[in-house]
């Protein structure tokens, strides 16, 4: 598949700011009275903020953003529209929660276990958007959502540490133990998605997408000189170098660095590891083959 | 329940583009706006087409067969390309189950033609909708047109007569009898999307004539009350 700039940042962002919403919440849990307000209701903006540039990244996808509202309708069958109606449900209570704590209206803890449970959810829906898709079976499997969420969750504690520094700096120390764990179990299980697909064999084959039975068949022509939807939207168009390079920046950056940059230097453990969930996000698409590939295998 | 559906005889198609050709004249010249075209006359030519004529050589050479292979949506029985939609832009038709794109609503997601395994749903980069072949949904019923050429332009193009248009529901129709005599095969069945569009298999030709045949009693040359020998055709030497 083609990885979108725009489907990259989308899932990124809002994972970091997901994940940073729910290590909020478990501080106030763990530690309520002991914080001030104020780490709150910053934590909340930079949730809001993170989820409102992944909304605006995200129309960028979209051919005729201004119908982005029907979106909303299909939620009965469709992973995506049930995404649509929970990024702005999660975005609504995160603000609730953020106003509870500036206001010291009360309540913030039951607000924020309920924003926590449409982060949870919201998880659940993108990683679905992705593993409903039969077809593309790297996608098609529960480690799919696993991996949004455990990757959200470990770059929002990342996010948490390194604001905290500025914000709570007692609370460090122990945030900086959460994205170290969280980081490494996501690790775990994004490494475990990888060895499974590495053991992938295509269920389709030329064989099959034409009913001819005979092994040995070249393509001649696809119907098309310049290319063609078909072409762009489902092939990368990198070279295997440059696919294995990224899935090493993806590694490197996602995990083994921020392991060991956490504990000192948060931030740049975050901005690393950052950048380096954009990488894995890219290849992501990258290793996910298309059937329809089959049928474009040449021109000549 | 109707199922409206082309049946494709790969045994007949010559790879003529024809069908491509008048595809694209009719769906480029209706209602809903014209199709992309790219550099149409440059040396990379890009654009939307509802249906393409891929080639394929089977075999290793010497034995080699050229098998012309045209594809476009096969208006699934399950199409799992409908569910996914977040809009409810993609639907199935009920009355006839075509597979159809409401251009009002989508919004150019994408994401249905990653579900559809077989590659025929095509984004035009012009107006920015998912497009497909809609099985010409826009002249099939149209009252105007005379009974016999309310069909899709792919089926009235096609010079050979490899394409086959019907309901594949009705076991009577002539794409169910072909379909259920002469091999008719699905794309990928292992997708489980059920396409309703078929494809008849190359056949191998030979004609078998046994020596009688030629002295048929409905053969003009033959010379009545001669013995048989004098009613087979001329050899070469002879004549
Ligand atoms: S061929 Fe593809 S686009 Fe057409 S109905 Fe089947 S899944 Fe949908
Ligand atoms: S591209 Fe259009 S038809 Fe396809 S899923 Fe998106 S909104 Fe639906």
């Amino acid at each position: 598949m083609h990885p979108a700039l725009s489907v990259l940042l989308l899932t990124t962002l809002i994972g970091a700011g997901q994940g940073l919403f729910i290590t909020m919440v478990v501080v106030e849990l763990l530690a309520a009275g002991s914080v001030r307000p104020g780490f709150f209701v910053g934590g909340t903006a930079i949730v809001l903020v993170l989820c409102g540039l992944g909304l605006i990244a995200s129309f960028f996808h979209l051919g005729h953003p201004e119908r982005a509202w029907r979106t909303a309708t299909m939620w009965r069958t469709s992973w995506l529209s049930r995404e649509v109606i929970a990024l702005p449900a999660f975005m609504g209570a995160a603000f609730a929660y953020g106003v509870a704590h500036w206001t010291g209206a009360g309540a913030t803890l039951a607000i924020g276990v309920l924003g926590s449970l449409l982060s949870l959810l919201l998880f659940v829906c993108t990683g679905m958007i992705y593993a409903a898709v039969k077809v593309l079976k790297e996608w098609a499997h529960p480690l799919t959502v696993v991996n949004f969420t455990t990757m959200g969750l470990a770059s929002g504690a990342c996010l948490a540490t390194a604001y905290a520094g500025f914000a709570a700096p007692e609370l460090v120390g122990a945030l900086a133990k959460a994205a170290f764990t969280l980081t490494a179990l996501a690790m775990v299980t994004r490494g475990a998605a990888l060895l499974r697909n590495a053991q992938l064999r295509p269920t389709s084959t030329l064989q099959s997408a034409l009913g001819i039975r005979h092994p040995k068949i070249v393509q001649k022509t696809q119907g098309s000189m310049g290319g063609s939807f078909n072409t762009r939207e489902f092939f990368h168009g990198k070279s295997a170098a440059f696919v294995r390079g990224i899935l090493t920046a993806a590694l490197f950056g996602a995990f083994v660095l921020p392991l060991v940059l956490v504990i000192t230097l948060p931030i740049l453990a975050f901005v690393v590891q950052y950048a380096g969930l954009l990488a894995e996000r890219w290849y992501f698409f990258a290793e996910a083959q298309h059937p329809q590939n089959l049928y474009y295998q040449g021109v000549s | 329940m109707t199922q409206l559906a082309l049946v494709i005889d790969l045994n007949v198609c010559v790879g003529c583009h024809a069908c491509v050709t008048n595809c694209k004249q009719w769906n480029t010249s209706g209602a809903a706006g014209a199709l992309a075209d790219a550099e149409p006359f440059g040396a990379a030519p890009t654009g939307t087409f509802f249906n393409r004529v891929q080639t394929f050589e089977v075999g290793e050479y010497p034995n080699t067969e050229t098998v012309h292979f045209p594809k476009s949506c096969l208006h699934c029985e399950d199409p799992p390309c409908v569910p996914v939609c977040p809009t409810g832009a993609s639907y199935k038709r009920k009355s006839d189950g075509i597979v159809l794109v409401d251009y009002d609503k989508c919004i150019g997601c994408k994401y249905c033609s990653w579900a559809c395994p077989y590659g025929v749903r095509e984004l035009d980069e012009k107006r920015q909708v998912m497009t497909k072949c809609t099985l010409c949904v826009d002249r099939i019923y149209d009252t105007n047109l005379p009974v016999d050429r309310r069909k899709p332009s792919c089926v009235l193009a096609c010079p050979p007569g490899a394409r086959l248009f019907g309901d594949v529901h009705d076991p009577d129709s002539e794409v169910s009898i072909a379909i259920r005599e002469r091999g008719g095969y699905a794309l990928m069945p292992e997708a489980g999307t059920k396409p309703s569009n078929h494809y008849l298999p190359r056949q191998k030709s030979t004609l078998n004539l046994r020596q009688d045949e030629l002295y048929r009693s409905d053969n003009p040359h033959r010379i009545d009350g001669a013995p048989f020998e004098q009613n087979l055709p001329p050899i070469v030497e002879e004549l």
